[in-house]
């Protein structure tokens, strides 16, 4: 389970701080914190760097194109990509629906969609396959299939674009749309042509962290998906399969591949920030 | 007009089928043999262990991060230092690193064969499988929600205050608890609920390292996939409804405090 805090990527920093007076230990403050996040975050992932690479390189690409580890990684890669193309239209829709639209219950509606933030993933995954599993008491049974793992990763995802667009939207200047309709286009042109552009940089970043999200994502998937290798094994639910196998090479390769995928991504979400307060200013 | 309505109802229809239909689902197949049974089944002495682990692991891990956040925001807002743009990006990585992997780093570390691993077996600490690693895996992932929810609101309120509060003599401390904290407070509340909820939520991270020892090192939601696994549905409908509510909790008191920290 994620949440999405207002500022969820590294925003840019004041160039020039002022020097302001701060609690006298403020050097000894800062030392302290430095070293908490070194011995929570950096050491722990300096680890899995360093067993990935423990037989050389040669035994860590044996590791990553083994045809289980592929079949895991691209599984997860193309579904986190189908995921995020149809977040970024139903995300841009209910955004559209929050803001221009006005009907009963708007505000529950709008609450609602950081439910996924709140929900622990585990119960994600157990509420859909209560409904779309084999007790169905409709008739669908989607579990143990990759639709099931798609439904899982939407889920999941669903906030972020919305939460990205939503705010864009909102601030979005009327006038210019009024100006297209009244010189005669339609309001799908005027919609393809006048809004998307405007909301492009905001869609953009919020289906990055989606996909960032995604193919990370355990929770939910792990119960309904049925983790079967070469059809329904997302990567995650791989490397849990190899550490309880104690095969920490294994699993350690595997994450490095998810890492590196992760800091591209957050290094694109790093670009697109800079390009949107140019963009927006 | 006509597609106003449309996009309404696909919008809406889109949550219904994805969020509402089946998290209402669950509450209904919880309570459909009454509360009596949810109630038996949420009062057994593993589900009780679960919870108060659970809140045990969140009145560590939410403290320890809230003081770091708001160290941390302070330093990187206030401050300037060499590595200042890296160590700001390393905060973000909690949230986009696969909560496995997490497991697995902590295993590399302090397990059995880690780096660590010989010093503590001699000193007869056990962390991995154990109470100590379930914490560091909470740390870990709930990590960054105060930082970057008081980064921003430092740089809203400025320094004018601070240093008119320094110029009447005002030391760090008190320009500090005086000035600073009270403007701040309504970034520093959201990021503890939102650090809270994470913490009550993990999964993947506390379930690599628990060992999964039931009444000793399942929290709440390793009790729900336990219980799933042990074919008593109703035990694990009844603990995801707990969690489920503790996650509608949290959502209310986010719009409450958006709320009020728009008009403070």
């Amino acid at each position: 389970m994620s949440l999405q805090p207002s500022e969820l990527t590294a925003g840019p920093l004041p160039s020039r701080p002022r020097a302001v007076p701060l609690p006298g230990g403020a050097a000894l403050g800062r030392g302290v914190a430095m070293t908490y996040l070194s011995v929570i975050v950096l050491l722990p992932l300096a680890a899995v760097a360093a067993k990935s690479l423990e037989g050389g390189l040669g035994e860590f690409w044996d590791v990553v194109s083994g045809p289980q580890a592929v079949a895991a990684l691209k599984l997860t890669l193309i579904m986190s990509l189908i995921v995020v193309a149809i977040n970024a239209v139903t995300g841009t829709l209910i955004a559209w629906v929050l803001v221009r639209d006005d009907f009963r219950g708007k505000g529950a509606v709008n609450a609602l969609i950081d439910l996924p933030f709140a929900l622990p993933t585990i119960v994600a995954g157990l509420t859909l396959l209560a409904l779309y599993g084999p007790k169905h008491p409709i008739g669908i049974d989607v579990s143990y299939t990759r639709v099931a793992v798609g439904m899982a990763l939407l889920f999941v995802t669903l906030p972020f674009v919305v939460r990205a667009v939503q705010p864009v939207l909102m601030s979005l200047d009327r006038e210019m749309e009024e100006a297209a309709a009244s010189l005669g286009a339609s309001s799908f042109q005027t919609f393809r042509r006048i809004i998307l552009p405007n909301l492009t940089p905001a869609l953009l970043s919020g289906v990055a962290l989606a996909f960032a999200r995604a193919i990370g994502e355990f929770g939910s998937i792990v119960l309904i998906s049925g983790n079967i290798p070469f059809k329904t094994e997302v990567s995650s639910v791989f490397i849990s399969g190899r550490i309880e196998g104690d095969d920490l090479s294994g699993a350690s390769a595997v994450s490095v591949v998810l890492l590196l995928v992760t800091l591209v991504i957050l290094g694109l979400l790093g670009g697109i920030s800079r390009w949107r307060s140019r963009h927006e200013s | 007009m006509k597609a106003k309505y449309g996009l309404r109802f696909a919008a809406l229809g889109y949550l219904a089928i994805l969020l509402v239909a089946p998290v209402g689902f669950v509450f209904y197949k919880t309570f459909q043999h009454g509360i009596g049974a949810a109630w038996d089944s949420i009062t057994t002495p593993e589900a009780v262990h679960a919870f108060w682990l659970t809140i045990e692991l969140v009145a560590i891990a939410v403290p320890l991060n809230t003081i770091f956040g708001v160290v941390m925001a302070l330093s990187l807002v206030r401050t300037k230092f060499r590595g200042r743009g890296f160590v700001n990006s390393l905060i973000d990585l909690p949230f986009a690193i696969s909560p496995v992997v997490v497991g697995l780093a902590l295993i590399l570390v302090y397990g059995r064969k880690g780096w660590f691993g010989e010093w503590l077996i001699n000193n007869g600490i056990q962390v991995i499988f154990s109470f100590p690693g379930m914490v560091l895996a909470t740390i870990f992932v709930s990590l960054p929600f105060v930082v970057r929810e008081v980064m921003p609101v430092l740089r809203e309120v400025g320094t004018d205050q601070e240093q008119a509060a320094a110029t009447l003599g005002a030391n760090g401390w008190q320009t500090f608890w005086r000035i600073t904290l009270p403007a701040i407070r309504w970034g520093v509340a959201y990021g503890v609920v939102l650090t809270t909820a994470r913490a009550l939520g993990e999964f993947g991270a506390v379930s690599v390292v628990s060992g999964h020892i039931r009444g000793q090192t399942e929290t709440l939601t390793l009790h729900v996939e336990d219980r799933f696994q042990s074919f008593d549905l109703t035990g694990a409908y009844t603990a995801a409804v707990v969690l489920a509510l503790l996650a509608l909790i949290t959502l209310l008191s986010m719009n409450l405090m958006k709320r009020r920290g728009d008009v403070a």
